[in-house]
């Protein structure tokens, strides 16, 4: 694949993560478990992280990669306070289902 | 290329989503990422593309996949409290495809004429090193800081306080 043709290719790849992003979005609503959750949002990161590599192909520059890399650090970052909070949760309700754990204290 | 790699990352986000058990779900999302991976190689970032694998299918997940088994939580709990949630839930999610995929189709046109860079797009370790201490050092610098306070705040949390 060469620059001339990218163009016409773009759109595939925005809507590729579109769609990916309303998925994580599905799975951040409908399921229960905290840590399905949690890898719907990474899912969701990654949607966007496609979008701008894609755009960095398009517009020939750089500063689009450097963007992922900088979600994926907070990505990671997210993720051990993330399963810190969760692993916390669990020891004092014994339960990641989100509908138990509602209240703000008790 | 891109049909294969594309239904390989939308079939398994969809198991990701809809899948029983966790520890099936988090290694459907290690296949989405890697897909997506190959998406970044093809797209001319083969830096970003390693870092995706050995960082997001490789460290991130396994802390995933360490957290499921430390908490015996591979059995997602079934009940609802509230049954009409999840078919709102997926028609909002509907919604918003709908519109960002018209928004799509509106823009695309303007997109065709704006002619890209015929240069190729060297996304090597080296071309991003170099933007990244120099225009992106202050970012870079901030980001570690970030994981330093993320780690503080993960071994705080979850450390016993008897």
């Amino acid at each position: 694949m060469n620059a001339d043709v990218f163009p016409q290719v773009l759109p595939l790849y925005l809507g590729l993560s579109a769609a990916l992003f309303s998925l994580g979005v599905i799975g951040v609503l409908v399921r229960r478990n905290a840590i399905i959750i949690f890898m719907s949002v990474e899912l969701m990161l990654n949607s966007a992280n496609l979008a701008f590599v894609a755009f960095a192909r398009y517009w020939q520059q750089l500063d689009g990669q450097i963007i992922v890399f900088f979600v994926m650090v907070v990505a990671a970052a997210e993720v051990a306070v993330g399963l810190a909070v969760i692993v916390a949760i669990f020891k004092t309700k014994k339960s990641i289902n989100v509908d138990d754990i509602s209240l703000m204290k008790g | 290329m891109f049909g294969v790699v594309g239904a390989v990352a939308l079939a398994t986000a969809i198991a990701m989503v809809t899948s029983r058990s966790a520890i099936y779900s988090a290694l459907f999302l290690v296949l989405n990422l890697c897909s997506i991976a190959v998406f970044f190689l093809i797209l001319g970032g083969p830096f970003i593309a390693v870092v995706q694998v050995s960082v997001y299918a490789g460290a991130i997940m396994v802390l995933f996949l360490f957290v499921i088994m430390l908490l015996g939580a591979e059995h997602t709990p079934g009940e609802q409290h509230l049954p009409w949630q999840p078919a709102v839930a997926v028609l909002l999610a509907l919604v918003l495809l709908g519109m960002t995929g018209y928004t799509l189709w509106r823009t695309v046109p303007g997109w065709s004429t704006v002619a890209a860079a015929p240069a190729e797009l060297p996304g090597s370790p080296e071309a991003i090193g170099k933007l990244l201490f120099s225009s992106y050092l202050f970012p870079f610098e901030v980001t570690s800081v970030l994981l330093l306070v993320a780690l503080v705040g993960a071994v705080v949390m979850t450390r016993d306080t008897k």
